[in-house]
């Protein structure tokens, strides 16, 4: 039996088309999923992401309990503000990757993918247990989450909070990228999976029928994890369970920037990292543009100056209007380089380039 | 969308027209479009080719993913839809009216051997 959202019915009302993500039954698309791409890069549009968890971790040993679970370094964090992060097995593996909030004092909140939620909570306490972390970990199963994103999702997402509660208003307008703030059981946050502008809700599940109704009536389009998938891409973000796993580590997933080594900080997985990083050689994760007819996938193989490489992500890109991926290739090869892809048995050229391709729905590749 | 009678159908989802001169007109059903989505990409086999039964001659890419378009009967490729090659959403708006090639069947007997709208509907029915 599939999970659901609080939002199923709403979903399925909508015409939506469900599909099973991770053990949830969840809307693919309302229809055209490159409409619901192009309402979020040029207007605004919504996204249930519900079936994502959130975790709140407390205690007078979060801070350390945190600093010693994930990769990132939660004392960059000032209160209210995120930080992405992946979370390692010892031998450097993903296990997830995550966004912690400091809510202040001694408390935090994680979201963790919807696929590895349990895993990651029995991880959690294994580790608050074995290393003697005495915090309490709590999984809010009750709340839902919506994301409203584009260029105008701030905008309608204040007109919509402002007729429930004046303080909302002020508090999207005072949101700085990539902080959060909580107004009365409203968990708003100022980030996102897009590229875009926007932010990320955390309701009780019984209150986000009626946001999801009041913003479909202000415009904010309704979009499905067809549109989420082609949108993260264009914007460069990895995507667990294709881009990385617990069979790559961070740095070989173009994710070295969310690992922190400055400190002599002892995090799962550092030993791991630092081994690989003497030994040289990383495969590296990086962009692939393909202006010829097709569309690149995940696990076409990549041939290269250097060797064999792998797309992990692959799609059409609605912005770009050709295809784009993410491929994990050989150390040598770089930005300009051009590569061999096996499309359907036909070997196709791409051209190396940097990643995010679009941002601000600007391309820029 | 109702499974229109007046056409036949294949088991890979391909439905066929016969129209007055002897021609079949063939494209993809409404349930295939629906199940692969927005359509980004149509590859229409050359005129004049050959095919035998079944044999790939097409490819239909959406955002989704690609799917090989079956010859549904042997004969050759007489015209080709290619409207299609700069308007791939035709096959979303309505997959019933964007025909992707029009086939001079090797025999004419080989019609009967296709699904009706009845048999094709339990076809369907059977994969959801």
């Amino acid at each position: 039996m599939l999970k659901r959202t609080p939002l199923y019915d709403t979903h399925v009302a909508a015409g939506a088309k469900m599909v099973d993500f991770g053990g949830w039954e969840m809307p693919v698309n309302y229809g055209s999923q490159i409409e619901e791409h192009h309402a979020v890069r040029r207007h605004a549009g919504m996204f249930d992401v519900s079936h994502m968890r959130a975790v709140d971790i407390e205690g007078a040993a979060a801070r350390a309990f945190l600093r010693h679970l994930i990769a990132n370094d939660v004392d960059k964090l000032a209160p209210g503000k995120a930080l992405y992060s992946c979370m390692l097995r010892p031998d450097g593996g993903v296990l997830d990757d995550l966004i912690v909030y400091w809510l202040g004092g001694d408390r935090y909140r994680a979201v963790v993918n919807a696929a590895t939620a349990e895993k990651d909570l029995d991880w959690m306490h294994k580790v608050a247990h074995d290393d003697r972390y005495p915090v309490s970990i709590l999984p809010r199963r009750e709340l839902a989450m919506i994301a409203v994103q584009g260029p105008q999702a701030r905008a309608l997402l204040k007109e919509v909070l402002e007729g429930l509660d004046g303080d909302a208003a002020a508090v999207i307008d005072g949101l700085k990228p990539f902080t959060a703030k909580m107004v009365d059981e409203f968990f708003i946050a100022r980030t996102g999976y897009t590229g875009e502008d926007g932010c990320e809700v955390v309701l009780p599940a019984d209150e986000v029928a009626d946001l999801w109704r009041r913003l479909h009536a202000v415009s904010v389009e309704q979009c499905g994890l067809g549109a989420r998938d082609t949108l993260r891409l264009e914007a460069g973000m990895n995507l667990y369970g294709q881009d990385m796993d617990e069979t790559v580590t961070p740095l070989e997933s173009g994710l070295a920037w969310t690992v922190d080594m400055k400190e002599p900080r002892d995090f799962i997985g550092r030993a791991a990292l630092e081994k690989q990083q003497a030994a040289g050689g990383l495969r590296q994760l990086l962009g692939l543009k393909m202006t010829e007819r097709g569309v690149l996938r995940a696990h076409q193989k990549v041939m290269t100056a250097e060797g064999e490489g792998e797309i992990t992500s692959g799609t059409f890109s609605p912005t770009l209007g050709c295809s784009i991926a993410l491929a994990r290739v050989p150390a040598g090869i770089a930005v300009g380089d051009t590569v061999e892809v096996d499309l359907r048995g036909k070997p196709v050229s791409a051209q190396v380039v940097k990643f995010p391709f679009v941002r601000n729905g600007k391309a820029l590749v | 969308m109702p499974i229109p009678a007046d056409l036949k159908y294949t088991e890979s989802h391909e439905w066929v027209r016969r129209e007055a001169d002897g021609t079949l007109t063939v494209g993809i059903t409404e349930f295939a479009q629906e199940a692969l989505g927005d359509m980004v990409f149509v590859e229409l086999p050359e005129v004049g080719r050959s095919l035998g039964k079944g044999e790939a001659c097409a490819v239909v890419e959406s955002v989704k993913a690609a799917s090989d378009v079956y010859a549904p009967v042997a004969g050759s490729v007489v015209a080709v839809n290619s409207a299609l090659t700069e308007k791939p959403e035709m096959i979303n708006t309505n997959a019933f009216e964007a025909w992707m090639f029009k086939l001079k069947p090797a025999n004419a007997a080989d019609l009967g051997a296709l699904l009706d709208a009845a048999a094709y509907q339990a076809n369907v029915d059977a994969q959801k």
